[in-house]
């Protein structure tokens, strides 16, 4: 025991921490469901809805969709697991790419891997609480494909996807969310 | 680190959805040897035996390093188990299914080589414990064969995984085994140079690895997985080489990263935080728009700037002279005058800057023209004139830096970039939002932003008759022309009569008549702006654009203002002077008068001068003084009337709407009165003149800058709540240019106005004799030659008489018009060049559009966000745990059935092997070894890559 202790750097330690504050923020999810003791293989997933109440991302108008491409099953329900790496993915420390990655799945509402024009408009009555007209929807979601489609299928692929938002400048900044 | 580390394996054994046999290592270890061990027991009681006792010893160490660990526990279990358990972590994710087969191949292939190697364990068996060094080598002899081929076979099945990195982990898979190998024999010296080396690569691949797994986008079962076997690897081979040492510098090293950029963001927030109102200037921001921002951001520069220029005027004026000066009262020019001093203290006059205010710090006259004050022999008149250019001087510099500036942060607002909506679509939500109102918000500004930028886009879709437009704008230019011409005449009309009137008695004229000027120019000010606006109608510009003109045309017409402003000072001023003449003569000559009768009464020449109380010397009108207070009462009643308008145009405007709207005939919401739009114009241009007052009065009355400073202040605060609380937001919210270069070009202009009356009355009108800094001077700048000539050495002196030459002056101007015209015609190089490039990006990315048209070169990319799509058929759990027997079966019947990878053929072939005839599989596939040393070379033995692993453990079976 004493002679492991050498080897635990402390950037073992720095993530040991973090994974047990995110476990016990996920046993606080649900402590009736969560046992405390992570040791032996509990099999628990907590369903979207204990989930989206977390006041990181209460506000959140994406927070279903997030919680939902972390999911293994695509219906939100999150292994402890999903959960550590939703989080991870939308730390301060994830690069770039792996975020765009993420990014593209949340705002894929259909799950097709095409950002369609369906899902565009999703995206822009969450983000603007339909406070838009519908012609201006229409506008809008017709710029961003014409913008961002490279290959000219009317639909955003992965590709077009992250050539669009690797010159965003404040994506990184933005799609970050601290626990 | 136990917990840590058991739930790490746990978990990630688990989660993974390994078979049964995946042995974690550290606490189930145990338990999944026993199980493997069952499952080979038949034929190896004895080894069995063996192995069991070593398994105790096993316990008493577990929780020691693994890199100690390898060295020393020699168990042939540990050993045969470490390459199988990696093999499987490696396959984790994407094969899941065919695992077992996997399994289930490399199970018999082990059971063939048990049965070889029973004999060599027996042999060492009872050596190796008390002699282990000893006994693990002759049985690495003993089985190195076998384990090689075993590592083959793993090899040949890991093969199966199709993308790189699998492999990568099947050659580290190797490498351990090959390295543990050589980690039991325990010196690290056998090994050659270039193994040593080829053991770095990989453990820095290993590193790369764990360095750039939280990179992967992968679930984090398979990421934790890969995580723990590269850990294992690199920790045992670190060990192995001697790295450990870097361990703790690298650990630091991260940890002080992590810190700084803890640190960075929190002086980032407390940067932010420095800012004042921002918060504010959001708020409005998110809801009407960035054209009424802009107002407030120029606002906030604007304060800026006026508390830099009143820290110069108080720092370097106000304050010695009150410090340092005389008292009040100790001199004519500090003192109330006789007459007045009953009213003094009345507030009317007060209120005018009449009485105790207009003998008061505030303004020019009150300072003397000592030329040191105070022990510090400070220079107060020459500061108080430098002071005041120096204002100019700084408030030139700022505004054309931030121009500068400015224009260098990008165009004219409208296009930035090939991506305005998408960015806005996907990357406007900040995900750190988690408190309500932000996030209410933040919905706001994006809606407006998007308003804003669909405005943009509509004027870009427009078209229609041009000629119509054009026609259209060059009247409505015509018509504007025409009214400004109109009122510029009246103006003149006016002033022209109010000078007639004024040279005749007052008494004879109407109110009207007295008051003409001031009437006519409210009555303009009141009707053209909105006449301008509805005349730009007309011209349908985008409302940036007419935003722009609209400026310009207000501005014209205040310039009107300015004139006649300007006009009825300097004949106050002239008129002060003729007056300030005579009573300088008078004073004179009474003065004169006094010396004359005093010397001739006491027949003396020393006359002791005229003692009389400050209050009751005859004094000039001191012109200066007049000036400041006509400059500080402008502002005070500009401050009112924009104050009053605010609380009667807008509150009470909306507070009617609003409340009479429930018993009213009509919809007063939307009909007639509605709510009130923030008028961006007219606030800026009144913010634009009202610095031009300031700059001009700051040095008739040094306290003005504070007013100002107040008033800025103030009317931040107001406005922003008058905005958010009586306001809507306009029809069509558009989106300010994002350099705010156009206000500030008219704040430049205005600088130049008013830069040239000061500069004109410092260098051409005398100063009053009475009062202020300057009085005794011919001029006011020659308080400036002065101190050359007495305080400064003779050749400074010389100099400066050398560059006030015109001979010097004149090649000065020359090359500065030269160098002017040089810049000038660079810059314009420099922007062809700029088009030319924005030109050839839009082409390559139309190029860009095309190829990838053509062919999808991001199939790497793709297939990793497929592997991310949710697995439907993982939804319902025990799907799970069935799915495993199923693919067993299935894989020899229908080998299509796994997953598409490049050596699928070759995975199928073996696996078919292994089924029929598991035994014989061995000889078939077994590579010599590359190195193998000769037979006699028992004690030094050729590491091997391959063939490591088994090494230590075969004795034991």
């Amino acid at each position: 025991m004493g002679n492991k202790q050498t080897i635990f750097t402390d950037e073992q330690l720095d993530a040991y921490q973090v994974r047990r504050r995110l476990h016990s923020r996920y046993h606080e999810l649900a402590p009736h469901l969560v046992p405390m003791d992570y040791t032996n293989e509990p099999d628990c997933k907590l369903p979207l809805a204990l989930i989206v109440d977390m006041p990181e991302l209460k506000e959140n108008p994406f927070r279903n969709r997030i919680v939902e491409s972390f999911s293994e099953d695509g219906m939100g329900n999150l292994s402890f697991n999903e959960f550590v790496d939703m989080f991870s993915v939308l730390s301060e420390m994830a690069p770039r790419e792996l975020k765009a990655i993420y990014a593209f799945k949340i705002y894929d509402f259909n799950v097709d891997n095409y950002l369609c024009k369906e899902d565009l408009e999703k995206t822009l009555n969450r983000l603007t609480k339909e406070e838009l007209t519908p012609e201006e929807v229409e506008l809008v979601c017709e710029k961003t494909i014409e913008e961002a489609d490279l290959d000219g299928d009317n639909k955003l692929s992965y590709a077009d996807f992250e050539n669009m938002i690797s010159r965003a400048p404040d994506f990184l900044s933005t799609f970050h969310i601290r626990i | 680190m136990p917990p840590k580390r058991r739930n790490h394996d746990i978990i990630e054994v688990e989660n993974v959805g390994m078979d049964v046999d995946a042995e974690p290592d550290s606490d189930s270890e145990e338990e999944a040897r026993r199980r493997s061990r069952n499952r080979r027991s038949k034929s190896q009681r004895k080894a069995k035996q063996v192995s069991e006792d070593e398994d105790e010893d096993e316990e008493e160490e577990e929780d020691e390093p693994p890199r100690r660990r390898g060295r020393r526990k020699t168990t042939k279990t540990d050993e045969d188990e470490t390459p199988q358990r990696r093999g499987r972590g490696k396959r984790t994710k994407p094969q899941d299914s065919d695992e077992d087969e996997e399994g289930d191949k490399r199970r018999a292939a082990r059971k063939g080589s048990k049965a070889s190697k029973k004999k060599a364990a027996k042999e060492t068996s009872d050596e190796e414990s008390e002699e282990e060094k000893v006994g693990r080598k002759k049985a690495g002899r003993a089985v190195s064969k076998k384990e090689k081929e075993e590592q083959n076979k793993e090899q040949k099945g890991n093969v199966k995984g199709k993308d790189g990195e699998n492999k990568d982990k099947k050659k580290k898979k190797k490498m351990s085994s090959s390295s543990s190998s050589s980690s039991s024999d325990s010196d690290e010296e056998s090994l050659s140079e270039g193994e040593i080396a080829a053991l770095k690569e990989q453990v820095e691949e290993k590193k790369k690895l764990i360095a750039t797994l939280r990179n992967k986008p992968w679930r984090m079962n398979k990421r934790l997985s890969l995580l723990k076997e590269a850990q294992d690897f690199v920790e045992k081979f670190e060990g192995a080489l001697g790295k450990g040492k870097g361990r703790r510098l690298y650990a630091f090293k991260v940890m002080m990263t992590k810190k700084l950029i803890k640190f960075n963001r929190d002086f980032e927030n407390f940067k932010t935080a420095c800012i004042p109102w921002e918060r504010k200037i959001k708020e409005v921001e998110s809801h009407f728009g960035s054209s009424v921002a802009s107002y407030f951001l120029f606002l906030r520069w604007m304060y800026g700037l006026n508390l830099v220029l009143f820290g110069f005027m108080f720092g370097l004026v106000v304050l010695p002279e009150v410090l340092m000066g005389l008292p009040y009262g100790s001199i004519p020019r500090k003192t109330v005058p006789r007459d007045e001093e009953d009213t003094a203290m009345d507030f009317s006059v007060l209120f005018d800057f009449g009485g105790y205010c207009k003998y008061s710090i505030l303004f020019y006259g009150y300072y003397n023209n000592d030329r040191t004050i105070g022990v510090l022999q400070y220079r107060l008149p020459l500061s108080y004139l430098l002071t005041s250019v120096g204002v100019f001087g700084y408030s030139l510099l700022v505004v054309i830096r931030t121009m500068a500036r400015n224009a260098n942060e990008g165009g004219d607002g409208g296009d930035e970039g090939e991506f305005i909506f998408s960015w806005k679509m996907f990357t406007s939500w900040d995900y750190l939002i988690g408190n309500p109102e932000t996030a209410d918000n933040k919905y706001a500004s994006i809606t407006t932003s998007f308003k804003e930028s669909i405005v943009d886009e509509q004027e870009n879709q427009k078209d229609e008759n041009i000629h119509l437009r054009r026609f259209l704008r060059v009247f409505a230019n015509f018509l504007i022309l025409c009214s400004l011409g109109g009122s510029g005449y009246l103006i003149y009309f006016v002033v022209k009569r109010s000078q007639e009137f004024a040279k005749m008695d007052p008494k004879t004229l109407t109110w009207f008549e007295n008051n003409e000027v001031e009437f006519v120019m409210s009555l303009l000010g009141l009707v053209c702006p909105p006449l301008f606006e509805t005349i730009a109608e007309l011209e349908d510009y985008h409302p940036r654009i007419a935003l722009k003109w609209q400026l310009g045309r207000i501005f014209a017409l205040f310039l009107g203002n300015l004139y006649t402003f300007l006009f009825a000072l300097f004949d106050e001023v002239t008129a002060k002077l003729e007056t300030e003449k005579s009573i300088k003569n008078a004073t004179e000559w009474a003065l004169h008068q006094y010396y004359a009768n005093y010397s001739s009464f006491y027949n003396t020449t020393d006359v002791p001068p005229p003692k009389v109380a400050p209050a009751d010397v005859i004094r000039g009108p001191c012109w200066e003084t007049g000036v400041g207070r006509e400059f500080v009462k402008l502002i005070v009643s500009d401050v009112q009337v924009t104050y009053l308008t605010i609380l009667v145009g807008d509150f009470a405007r909306a507070f009617i709407v609003r409340f009479l709207n429930y018993c009213w005939c009509w919809d007063l919401e939307a009909g007639f009165p509605s709510y009130g739009e923030f008028d961006i114009s007219g606030n800026v241009l009144g913010l634009v003149f009202n610095q031009g007052m300031i700059w001009m009065g700051a040095f008739y009355a040094p306290g003005l800058v504070g007013m100002n400073v107040l008033r800025l202040l103030t009317s931040m605060y107001y406005q922003s709540w008058a905005v958010m609380a009586c306001n809507v937001p306009h029809e069509r919210v558009f989106k300010a240019s994002r350099s705010n270069n156009f206000y500030m070009g008219l704040l430049l202009l205005v600088l130049f106005l008013s830069l040239l009356p000061v500069v004109y009355s410092m260098m051409t009108l005398a100063p009053s004799f009475d009062c202020g800094p300057f009085s005794g001077q011919e001029k006011m700048y020659d308080v400036v030659i002065e101190t050359i000539d007495q305080d400064l050495p003779a050749f400074i002196g010389n100099i400066f008489i050398y560059a006030s030459n015109p001979g010097l002056i004149m090649p000065a101007i020359l090359l500065m018009i030269l160098a002017i015209y040089y810049l000038n015609t660079v810059s314009k190089a420099y922007q062809q060049a700029n088009t030319d490039l924005k030109k050839k990006m839009q082409m390559a990315r139309e190029d860009e559009k095309n190829r990838r048209n053509n062919k999808d070169s991001t199939n790497q990319v793709m297939k990793d966000l497929e592997d991310l799509m949710p697995d439907k058929s993982l939804a319902p759990p025990p799907a799970e745990e069935e799915k495993p027997p199923e693919v067993v079966i299935d894989k020899s019947v229908k080998p299509t059935k796994t997953k598409p990878g490049t050596a699928e053929k070759g995975v199928n072939v073996q696996k078919e092997v292994s089924l029929a005839a598991p035994n014989p599989r061995r000889p078939v596939t077994r590579a010599p070894g590359p190195r193998g040393g000769p037979p006699g070379n028992t004690r030094s033995p050729q590491p091997q890559p391959g063939k490591g692993r088994g090494q230590g453990a075969a004795p034991r079976r």
